[in-house]
């Protein structure tokens, strides 16, 4: 197979970038997306110039590095698909394909395709855990869970923290990434003491980082490469009422500048 | 460098007096402890935050130490522990099966075939219960029954079902689980995370090792942190082999450059070749997938009788197959293990029996379970790795058997620890896949996981604290002179790198050193083939130090750069595990010595003359590292010849 690619090239985070055109064939139907990239970057340092810079890892869909808008689509063409899963037989011969990084306000361009995704990291930081001592825990039979919530809760807990739906959102939201948090840690009972805390702490955490606002386009389901339901953010902004209506943080939120001091 | 003169350390393993089952116990007693207000006076560094780096980091800021942790992935949670698909062992016996402590004990040392300390591999099994409670309280969804108790399964080498799992996607659970306790620390602000960093040094001071050097990746900024104790958690090597189920990052740098200061590395050579991967069709393939072996609960695996049979699966009856496991061990069939699995895959191919059109395959088949089980089942057990297959290589493994072929997966080896996990320089511990632990020359499944959250949430922070407390804190100042030796051995070498200036990609050489290490020092070994690869190593090594072509500076993200530096590693270090299995005249576990097989093909062990770990010390560059050995003692369990048959 044969493609022109054009791929978007910036040398680092203060330079401009810009769409660079690459042709490249022999391509196989069987060889990943990231390995087409592989062999135009061997390409590339055969003539002594800097390789396409891309996240990437494992290379099964799971670590949730890599991240590339092709043709207008995070991760690409294929529904429920990380770009590294995605296979060249997918693509139409002879066709050109654009390659660009994620971009959101919070998701600032580091080199090539590479960005700085560390604001999602600091919405885990600030709750996104179950806020236990190693060594403090029961049997874990102490607590049985149903069935049900156990594979409800592993759904929304499948999420690998790439940020295509951030990437994909209008408005650079990370909602869909914080809810899948959030909802996991609302159906486990182990989760449910800290699940006003850790709502109001996510979602200040995931304003103060640059995330957007969710006004309901859904862009980013369809994005998600592990289909994430639509349903957990409405969970989200159940716990997050409730959470803001019954908890003591409702107090301070109301009154930001109590503890100036 | 102070090595080449240093004498060969003792390799007490420092094991506990006292009978095997009280050792721990016993230990955590009596172990030296830190008060609560010195605590905050110490600061640790941790390198790695997959399951062992982000445990131990968490658990040790739990306990008030300042910690400082390093991974070279733009986030902890993307650690390649995030890929582990099967599950994780304990011996919960919740199935009333007949599992204990003392039977998960004895299958991971026989599993590994007795080139594992007794003790280590005791501790081990009795930690495994707490680890699942820990975890479950971190309200990790594991798989659960309709009555909403947890769900086990069985894997390899066992004959209880013994192993936790949640879905197909166990490792990235666990990940999730020590990436929110990490998460946490840092929120608390008792971690400092130093992301897109990697650890391109050890500082050693007076034989005590007290900090790291670093490079930023981002813009290559290089820094000394200095520190109390060193903490490796860095993972495995296997991607040594090019082609491996390890992510593409993972590497040797940490424990080698760690090793160069005077770190001893153990048992080098003991690989594990795992036997359910997608096999390889494309020259510019760039990984090998696993099949999670928990597939081998309900697939079937076979060959067909004849040689190079053309016939598409379906149209091969039941009698022209060959369920060669079953066939040559009765007792666990689909479910022997890993090592037997791959070598018996290896050799059916080898006689033309293989399938697919590489020849390099065999069939894992479903047709029987699903009839059995029901559509349903299947789904709910292997869903994910079902669509997985499908998703790579285009066939629909509801339809047509699986092609699976063996390939490169995990390193038993590793630095050498003590039973406190302290590598031979004090103040440096090797934690997870990165030391060379408890799972000798063959590690079961579902046991890493274990072993690293043993390691990490359980063991470290006990053994870590005895190590400090005869210590006063150092101060900030402590190491400038070891601290700016090793950082100007970096710049130089990144200079180096920088300074080559062929015109052949990076990528080359990590696929012909892979290539030569799968041939020579793969799934089975010969003297003339390891001799050969001692040849060849150095050769390549030297090509590649004149041909390659980092395409930029060091003061920039410079992506080839990083490879290069790891590249060049492997490139150094594969010479130490070829010698490793040069040297080990016998075949235990993954390492098989085609001088050493029965009449009927199995290994053979010599306990004569290996019972032991051997560990490598480095000599300094272009002299021949030099082998020690730790003496094994079994006093509770008398090796046998492992037979699954
Ligand atoms: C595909 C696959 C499936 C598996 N399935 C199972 C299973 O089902 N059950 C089981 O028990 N085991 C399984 N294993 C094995 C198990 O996953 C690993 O052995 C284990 O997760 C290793 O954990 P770790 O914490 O030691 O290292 P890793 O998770 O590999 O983490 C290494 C960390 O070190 C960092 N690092 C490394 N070098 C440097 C450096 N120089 N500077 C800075 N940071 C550095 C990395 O960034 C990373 O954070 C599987 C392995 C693979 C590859
Ligand atoms: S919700 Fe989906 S798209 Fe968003 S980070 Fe998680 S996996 Fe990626
Ligand atoms: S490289 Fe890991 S998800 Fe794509």
């Amino acid at each position: 197979m044969e493609f022109t690619l054009h791929i978007w090239r910036q040398h680092g985070a203060a330079e401009h970038g810009a769409f660079v055109t690459y042709p490249v064939r022999g391509i196989s139907p069987d060889l990943s997306f990231l390995e087409m990239l592989d062999i135009l970057n061997e390409e590339l340092v055969g003539r002594g110039e800097a390789p396409i810079a891309f996240d990437h890892d494992c290379r099964e869909g799971i670590c949730g590095s890599c991240a590339m808008v092709i043709n207008g689509d995070p991760h690409g063409p294929l529904p429920g698909t990380t770009t590294c899963q995605l296979y060249m037989r997918h693509f139409q011969n002879a066709t050109d394909i654009t390659v660009e990084p994620w971009r959101a306000r919070a998701f600032p361009v580091l080199r090539d395709l590479i960005v700085d995704r560390s604001a999602l990291d600091s919405v885990i930081q600030a709750g996104g855990y179950v806020s236990v001592n190693t060594g403090a825990a029961p049997d874990a039979h102490a607590i049985t869970v149903a069935k049900q919530a156990a594979d409800a809760a592993f759904e929304a807990a499948a999420c690998i923290g790439c940020g295509a739906c951030v990437a994909a959102c209008p408005n650079g939201a990370a909602m869909l990434f914080t809810a899948a948090k959030v909802a996991q840690l609302a159906i486990m009972p182990q989760g449910r003491p800290e699940r006003s805390r850790r709502v109001i702490g996510m979602v200040e955490a995931m304003d103060d980082a640059g995330f957007g606002n969710c006004t309901n386009h859904y862009a980013c389901t369809e994005a998600c490469p592990k289909q994430i339901p639509l349903r957990f953010i409405a969970q989200l902004n159940r716990e997050f009422l409730s959470a803001a209506l019954s908890s003591r943080e409702f107090v301070e939120l109301a009154r930001p500048h109590a503890h100036e001091e | 460098m102070a090595v080449a003169d240093m004498d060969i350390p003792a390799f007490d393993p420092r094991i506990p007096d006292g009978p095997l089952a009280d050792k721990w116990q016993r230990h955590r007693a009596e172990v030296r402890l830190v008060s609560p207000t010195n605590k905050r006076r110490y600061r640790v560094i941790v390198v790695g935050s997959g399951l062992a780096g982000a445990a131990a980091a968490a658990s040790l800021a739990e306990l008030g130490y300042q910690v400082d942790c390093f991974t070279f992935h733009d986030s902890p949670r993307r650690a390649h522990s995030v890929a582990a698909q099967g599950g994780i062992n304990a011996a919960k016996n919740y199935r009333n099966d007949g599992d204990s402590v003392e039977r998960l004990f004895r299958d991971t040392l026989k599993g590994g075939d007795y080139r594992s300390r007794e003790a280590n591999v005791y501790r081990l099994a009795e930690i495994s219960n707490q680890i699942i409670d820990h975890c479950v309280a971190q309200g990790i969804p594991f798989a659960r029954d309709y009555a909403g108790y947890l769900d086990n399964r069985s894997f390899g080498g066992a004959q209880v079902a013994r192993t936790f799992y949640a879905r197909g996607q166990t490792g990235q659970q666990l990940l999730l689980g020590a990436y929110g306790a990490l998460s946490r620390q840092i929120h608390g602000g008792q971690v400092r995370l130093h992301t897109r960093t990697e650890m391109l040094d050890l500082v050693v001071e007076d034989g005590r090792a007290t900090g790291i050097i670093s490079r930023r990746l981002t813009d290559g900024h290089i820094e000394h942190h200095g520190a109390d104790a060193v903490v490796l958690a860095s993972g495995g090597y296997s991607n040594i082999y090019y082609l491996s189920t390890n992510a593409l990052a993972s590497n040797v740098t940490a424990t080698y450059r760690a090793y160069r200061r005077g770190a001893w590395f153990a048992n080098p050579s003991f690989t594990q070749i795992h036997p359910t991967c997608i096999p390889a069709v494309e020259d510019h393939q760039s990984k090998l997938t696993l099949m999670s072996e928990s597939l081998r609960n309900d697939g079937r695996i076979w060959v067909p009788q004849a040689m190079h049979e053309e016939r598409r699966p379906a149209e091969i009856p039941e009698a022209e197959r060959d369920y060669y496991l079953e066939r040559m061990y009765p007792a666990y069939g689909n479910l022997s293990p890993r090592d037997i699995s791959s070598r018996a895959a290896k050799s059916v191919c080898d006689q033309g029996r293989g399938v697919g059109p590489s020849g390099h395959g065999v069939y894992l088949d479903f047709a029987e379970a699903i009839g059995r089980l029901g559509r349903r089942v299947i789904n709910d057990r292997y869903g994910n790795l079902f669509e997985m297959y499908q998703r790579i290589t285009g066939e629909d493994p509801w339809h047509t058997p699986m092609r699976i072929y063996p390939a490169a997966h995990y390193s038993m080896g590793g630095l050498w620890v003590d039973y406190d996990l302290m590598t031979t320089v004090p103040g440096l511990f090797a934690i997870g896949e990165a030391n060379f632990s408890d799972h000798g020359a063959n590690r079961l499944g579902a046991s890493a996981l274990m072993q690293g959250l043993a390691d990490g949430y359980f063991i470290l922070p006990q053994t870590l604290g005895h190590f400090l407390a005869a210590r006063p804190p150092l101060t900030a100042d402590h190491n400038s002179a070891a601290g700016a030796e090793a950082r100007a051995a970096v710049e130089a070498r990144l200079a180096r790198l920088v300074a080559v200036g062929g015109r052949t990609p990076v990528e080359t050489f990590h696929r012909r050193l892979g290539e030569l290490m799968w041939e020579h020092c793969g799934m089975s070994r010969s003297r003339a083939g390891l001799q050969q690869a001692l040849v060849e190593i150095p050769a390549l090594r030297d090509e590649f130090w004149s041909g390659i072509c980092v395409c930029g500076g060091s003061a920039e993200f410079n992506v080839v750069l990083e490879k290069a530096g790891r590249v060049a590693d492997y490139l150094e270090f594969a010479e130490v595990m070829v010698r490793d299995a040069l040297e080990r005249e016998e075949s235990c576990g993954a390492h098989f010595r085609t001088e050493h097989q029965t009449a009927d093909g199995e290994p053979r062990r010599e306990d004569a003359s290996f019972s032991h770990v051997a560990a490598w010390g480095f000599r300094g560059d272009g002299v021949a590292a030099q082998r020690a050995i730790e003496p094994l003692h079994f006093e509770h369990l008398q090796p046998a010849v492992r037979n699954y048959r």
